[in-house]
């Protein structure tokens, strides 16, 4: 099962690599193995698989919980994608400065977009640190191509960005993986593997293990987007196809997460876990409060969707540093936000193709212009800033009461007032594009396009609403051994 | 035959000094193949005791792959980019050098406090490695050239990989093998960007790539 998981997204990557024509058929293949990934994830929910190659594949409860969100997210941009490829021009006139640019082949775009998911897919299997590190690597390299889909300037200018400073930040990871052999050589021989690490955790070398630690933070802690690693984000969530976009802040962001975790909870069975979590505490209010001062002014709602990713890495950070409730609590926003930031990314597609500007200055209207997406866009910037129906509220309220538990008030008040800031500095911005009347732009109604881009986002929304409104039992347990496994209790 | 790689350590400090002070790009991809042949080399004599197909393999493939393969795609980048050598770097040549002997000092003084960790007789190899780390991040920062960059980060790996043999870390072949392919991968892409880059604004300074901001 494990096997499958893996090999459908990269059979099918390659399939649509060779299948050049029909444009139909890739299409058709895109969806299909998507579904199919998301059918045995759900499966997985049902009888947990043994573990495959020696122990180094396998899952468990926080792995099952990042490989879920990232296969539902997954279907749903595939869905979203399948009627994107089918309208999108194949020469186009940059808004930005009137030049002439087309999009890289199709075929490439499908197939590095399932290649992608397998990637993220060994991410979330991984139970051998050094296979983790791989996998990470790989996402970034599956990627790269994706944000460099429309042929121009900008989006190469972030593809090289996001290349270099993520393979430079990831091959610190490396060094962080091998200074944690290091630390485990007093064991005689040196397995990487989850378990292992965890049972002899006692034995592990104190001063070696914390570099590792510190070396694997920043070096995951650059993929996830935590401040002041996060240079490359805003350019490449910016840059890239909206699709793409969702997909990176939704589902690439948690599975760096992952990595942290991973190392955290080793930190925490060798008794050093107030140190990681001081450090993931720290990090996390330092990226909140980045994220705070560049939402305000921001000029482009693209942008303003990244920084507000940045916010929330923090927040998820800041979570699992604190641990006891708040640890719950992170996985809970982890779900949440992946669900609002994809439908938001999503939304944003459809703007774009309607008002054909990234600018929130030039976008009034937004309710009269686009009935669906108008309406959904004011949802979803309600349930990522945090309010009551949606999840996030819910799961931001946890953390909060998590912080106070813990005695952490000077935390619990600094995280308060950066989710303040930040919702209001996002209202001013989001709002500003619903209202008004949408004179002076030349809407054209015949970019929307139809039911694909509308029923993925609204899918989404309606799910971040569900968390909010109820959270089942079984879901309550899932996410409380989620945490367990991540070390934070 | 610790010798040898007291030798063969030396070596890779000439390499880094040469990386840190030629502007000639092909020299520069020169000095990071030298790096990945000696450190083939010291694999096989690091592990000559018990030289089995693990170790073999790894230190064959990834003396191809980086002493070969991908010179051989970053010089392809230049011809096809017309840049011959780096202009203008952030940090001079002759300051350069100067940074690279304080790195030096520098991982001096942290190898020597770190080396009784270390594998036996691979004290020199173990400072050379943190050596190679810095300075394929010094690289990194102080040049415009995306290539350049690219050898830093290359250098950055190899100074990794050294550091894995000073210690004797052995990573089973699966690992090895997939941290070697995603090294090739990575600047096989990177690569390409370089060929789109200078396609399209035809120069490879990524100083100048700043269309994007805040």
């Amino acid at each position: 099962m494990l096997w499958l998981l893996l090999l459908i997204p990269t059979a099918a990557g390659f399939a649509a690599m060779g299948l050049r024509n029909p444009a139909a058929l890739r299409r058709t293949l895109l969806p299909a193995a998507a579904a199919a990934h998301t059918a045995l994830t759900a499966m997985c929910w049902a009888v947990r698989p043994e573990p495959v190659l020696n122990g180094w594949l396998g899952l468990d409860e926080l792995s099952l919980l990042v490989l879920s969100i990232t296969s539902g997210l997954f279907l749903a941009a595939a869905i979203y994608a399948t009627g994107y490829l089918r309208r999108e021009p194949p020469r186009k006139t940059d808004f930005q400065d009137g030049g002439l640019f087309t999009d890289a082949p199709e075929a490439r775009f499908v197939a590095c977009l399932l290649l992608f998911l397998a990637t993220m897919t060994l991410v979330t299997l991984s139970r051998h640190l050094g296979l983790l590190w791989v996998g990470v690597e790989a996402t970034t390299l599956a990627s790269a191509p994706l944000i460099y889909f429309h042929r121009h300037h900008r989006s190469l200018e972030a593809t090289w960005k996001y290349l270099l400073i993520c393979s430079v930040g990831i091959a610190l990871a490396l060094q962080g993986n091998f200074f944690l052999a290091v630390a485990a050589k007093g064991s005689r021989e040196v397995h990487l593997t989850v378990e292992h690490l965890q049972a002899h955790a006692g034995q592990l070398d104190p001063v070696w293990l914390k570099a590792a630690f510190l070396f694997l933070l920043v070096g995951y802690g650059t993929k996830m987007g935590l401040a002041p690693m996060h240079t490359w984000l805003p350019d490449a969530h910016s840059e890239a196809p909206s699709v793409v976009s969702a997909l990176l802040s939704g589902a690439l962001l948690n599975c760096a997460f992952l990595g942290i975790l991973r190392v955290h909870a080793l930190m925490g069975a060798a008794g050093l876990g107030e140190f990681s979590g001081q450090l993931l505490t720290g990090f996390g209010l330092l990226s909140m409060a980045v994220a705070a001062v560049f939402i305000i002014e921001q000029a482009d709602y693209k942008r303003l969707l990244a920084y507000s990713s940045v916010e929330h890495m923090g927040i998820l950070a800041l979570g699992a540093g604190v641990g006891g409730l708040a640890g719950m609590g992170a996985m809970l926003h982890m779900v949440n936000h992946s669900l609002a930031k994809g439908m938001l990314f999503l939304l944003a597609g459809n703007i774009l193709a309607v008002y054909r500007t990234k600018t929130a200055l030039q976008v009034r209207g937004l309710l009269q212009t686009l009935p669906v997406t108008g309406p959904l866009w004011v949802a979803g910037f309600l349930a990522i800033a945090g309010s009551p129906p949606f999840g996030l509220f819910v799961s931001e309220l946890v953390i909060l009461k998590g912080a106070l538990q813990q005695g952490q008030t000077a935390v619990a008040i600094g995280y308060l007032l950066l989710l303040g800031v930040a919702f209001a500095a996002m209202a001013r911005i989001v709002l500003r594009m619903a209202y008004g009347s949408p004179a002076g732009i030349a809407v054209d109604p015949e970019r929307s396009r139809g039911a694909w881009a509308v029923v993925p986002p609204m899918a989404l929304g309606a799910a971040v609403l569900a968390l909010g409104l109820c959270l089942p039992e079984w879901l309550q347990s899932a996410l409380t051994e989620a945490a367990a496994a991540a070390g934070v209790r | 035959m610790p010798a040898a790689l007291d030798i063969l350590s030396i070596l890779l400090i000439l390499a880094n000094l040469c990386l840190l002070g030629s502007s000639r790009l092909a020299t520069c991809i020169r000095a990071v193949a030298l790096q990945a042949v000696i450190l083939g080399a010291a694999a096989l004599i690091a592990n000559r005791g018990e030289l089995d197909a693990r170790v073999i393999v790894i230190a064959v493939a990834s003396t191809l792959i980086k002493a070969g393969a991908l010179p051989w795609l970053l010089r392809r980048a230049i011809r096809e980019s017309g840049a011959v050598r780096e202009v203008e770097p952030f940090i001079g040549f002759t300051a350069s050098l100067l940074w690279g002997v304080g790195l030096l000092g520098a991982c001096l003084l942290i190898g020597a406090r770190l080396s009784p960790h270390a594998a036996q007789g691979s004290g020199l190899l173990l400072t050379v490695a943190l050596f190679t780390t810095a300075t394929g991040l010094m690289v990194i920062v102080s040049r415009r050239k995306a290539v350049t960059q690219v050898l830093g980060y290359l250098a950055m790996e190899n100074g990794i990989y050294a550091f894995g043999m000073a210690f004797a870390i052995q990573e089973p072949l699966l690992v090895e093998m997939g941290v070697l392919l995603d090294v090739f991968v990575a600047v096989f892409v990177m690569g390409i960007a370089i060929n789109n880059i200078s396609r399209e604004f035809d120069h490879i300074d990524t100083d100048r790539l700043t269309a994007l901001k805040d």
